[in-house]
């Protein structure tokens, strides 16, 4: 398969009074075409903004470093104007809480049609009629929905309706930034269906965001993990949580709840460091169990292949650190 | 014995007179005990509108109800005397969603601890409420030094929902009422938060009412589990036994859309009918979306019918075969633990 996405060294700083601010902090990533990436991290990890830093929605004070190719063309270097006809054409994404990114008085068919119309796609009224009603059917909307106006509708409908403007050009590549997390357990299991069974059918790829482990275990074939701006492990899903190998993702796998495992409660200790001005070294030094004392916290690890396809920023797994470290003791 | 807290046939309804169709009920007929000496963690779980919340409103008093009586050690709440006020705001404590919006922005975190303190007069100088302070901290695992005299803005979430358990505990309340305490924390806090809540219920032997969506975490953290739909408790009973082999069909749909964090158990078979418009529904709430409804679903409203043993019950006409159990002894589902 060939690689839709590759993203190289993406680093988006904010530079603010109280420091830089490192958002994303030099993540290198690739997406093989068709295929579904999960991005994981808790709050504060870079998630979102190194979704927007993709689709160069990042605005002053802050700035985009690195390369993020699609398809072969670097989206850092290409003009406003070209950019921002990739957007929703070629990259779509799908916002966080549709609840607030709908517009209130506008009806759903208006909000459909506008990035059409806007992407310079020409429609008689009974072409972008029958348009809009097969768009809200490929989400498993009734085309009496397009009349209605936001408010009308529930969390669920109005998330598939962010789910149809998102589809409604054909992108290669859809990021959907939490697109289920107001939504009760039910509904957001319908919604996902919905989403992994066009994903399939329109051959688009994905990039999942969320922080629910539970989702990306159901719906995602790749897992990256987040930390402090940092990459901390990509793996494929399976293997992501059959042998995690970093100490983060170790911890937080085995702090989720499973069947069959109860009144067991293992946490993480401590919190993430500031992302503001952060400390050198591993960012998860803080809190690992296994940091080599006064080693970790000096550069951080380098981000590499440790298996074929399994990718893991730590020192455990360089040779070079078990040197140190067996010389230490 | 009478019961720490009892709903005696509580309804609470909006937006109109109870019976007016224009109203729309919360809560139908909910009737249900806690009892002080059995220290369980009892989960209320549903879906937004299932009335959860409702039935939190009404158990701390912030909600009147439109019919029944909420009983705080078997007397009505609105018709305590002042002591007895003081005594049930006390002894009844809660935690609740949000922990950004329990701060005042103003005020430094100890304010939230120190109003009870001052409120309820625990404290007979300032260096013993500040030890009262610092212990409540130290129980919730956070440390004094680095919590008191901070800005609500200057903690993380996690710390922030600690801080707020840490205040319920302040008061050796009998009650503690835990409204999703971690569905604003991350995942790798949310362990240890649901650690301490389970902690504190068998250190100081408290009965926690935890009021959820979150079908994971109460499988892991509550000993009971009450499912609630649109105002009516649907199935009740050991949540092991409840999560794992559910008996209402409803309980099945919302236990196989769990996303369980396990590539290896992907979600379960989803059965829900597309939803059928039923007008002047007289019977069963789920009977929209019920995969089994027949013709007796919709004349009347099932009752608890026993499962098993009868250590838990569903209300549905699918067990129909099987006894009833009267609503009002709903809470002898929930014998205490060990």
């Amino acid at each position: 398969m060939s690689k839709l996405l590759e993203i190289e060294n993406l680093k988006a700083y904010f530079y603010v009074k109280a420091g830089t601010v490192k958002a994303v902090d030099g993540i290198s990533l690739e997406l093989e075409k068709g295929s579904k990436l999960g991005i994981v991290g808790e709050s504060g990890s870079g998630k979102t903004t190194m979704a927007l830093a993709i689709l160069r929605m990042i605005r002053p004070p802050g700035t985009i470093q690195g390369k993020v190719s699609l398809d072969g063309v670097d989206l850092v270097t290409l003009s406003g104007e070209e950019m921002r006809k990739t957007r929703l054409s070629q990259i779509a994404m799908i916002p966080q809480g549709a609840m607030n990114c709908l517009n209130p008085v506008m009806r759903v068919k208006d909000q459909i049609l506008e990035g059409l119309i806007d992407h310079g796609v020409r429609m008689s009224k009974s072409d972008s009629k029958e348009r809009v009603r097969a768009l809200l059917e490929t989400v498993d909307l009734n085309a009496h929905v397009a009349d209605m106006y936001p408010h009308e509708l529930s969390g669920g409908m109005k998330q598939r309706v962010t789910v149809a403007i998102a589809i409604a050009m054909r992108p290669k590549l859809v990021i959907a930034d939490e697109p289920t997390s107001a939504l009760d357990v039910v509904i957001q299991r319908q919604v996902m269906d919905t989403i992994t069974r066009l994903q399939k059918e329109l051959g688009v790829s994905m990039v999942l965001i969320g922080h629910d482990m539970g989702l990306m275990a159901q719906s995602v074939d790749r897992l990256a993990v987040m930390y402090a701006g940092h990459l901390a492990e990509v793996a494929d899903i399976r293997e992501m949580f059959a042998e995690p190998l970093h100490p983060y993702t170790k911890l937080l796998i085995s702090s989720l709840p499973v069947l069959g495992k109860r009144g067991v409660f293992l946490g993480i200790p401590g919190v993430p460091p500031s992302v503001i001005n952060p400390p050198p070294g591993c960012p998860f030094y803080v809190r690992c169990p296994s940091r080599i004392e006064n080693f970790c916290n000096i550069e951080a690890p380098k981000y590499q292949e440790i298996k074929p396809h399994h990718f893991v920023a730590c020192y455990l797994y360089e040779p070079s650190a078990r040197v140190k470290e067996g010389g230490k003791k | 014995m009478t019961p720490l807290m009892e709903l005696r046939h509580v309804y609470k309804v909006f937006g109109g007179k109870l019976g007016s169709p224009k109203a729309n009920v919360a809560l139908d007929d909910m009737s249900f005990a806690v009892e002080e000496d059995y220290p369980n963690i009892i989960t209320i779980a549903g879906e937004s509108g299932s009335g959860k919340t409702t039935m939190l409103m009404l158990l701390l008093g912030f909600y009147e109800p439109s019919l029944g009586e909420v009983d705080f050690r078997g007397k009505n709440i609105y018709k305590l005397n002042k002591d007895e006020q003081i005594d049930f705001r006390r002894n009844v404590q809660a935690v609740f969603q949000d922990p950004f919006a329990v701060y005042n922005p103003y005020y430094k975190v100890d304010n939230l601890l120190s109003i009870p303190i001052k409120n309820f007069k625990l404290a007979s100088s300032k260096d013993e409420a500040y030890r009262m302070m610092s212990e409540a901290l130290t129980k919730v695992g956070l440390r004094p030094e680095e919590t008191l005299g901070r800005f609500p803005h200057q903690l993380s979430g996690g710390q922030r929902q600690r801080i707020a358990v840490a205040r319920a505990l302040i008061l050796h309340p009998k009650l503690l009422v835990a409204d999703e305490p971690v569905s604003m924390v991350d995942a790798s806090l949310r362990a240890t938060l649901l650690k301490q809540i389970r902690e504190l219920n068998r250190d100081l032997k408290i009965p926690v009412l935890y009021i959820t969506h979150d079908l994971t975490t109460a499988y892991h953290v509550s000993d009971y589990i009450m499912v609630l739909y649109h105002g009516s408790v649907m199935e009740a009973g050991d949540v092991e036994k409840i999560i794992s082999s559910p008996k209402h069909p409803y309980t099945q749909l919302l236990v196989n859309s769990i996303p369980w964090p396990d590539p290896n158990h992907p979600w379960g078979e989803a059965v829900e009918a597309t939803r059928r418009v039923v007008t002047g529904n007289q019977g069963c709430k789920f009977l929209s979306r019920c995969p089994h409804a027949f013709e007796l679903c919709s004349a009347s409203v099932p009752p608890l019918y026993q499962i098993g043993n009868g250590e838990s019950v569903a209300r549905c006409f699918l067990y129909r075969s099987s006894g009833v159990l009267e609503q009002e002894k709903l809470s002898s589902l929930f014998p205490a633990r060990e």
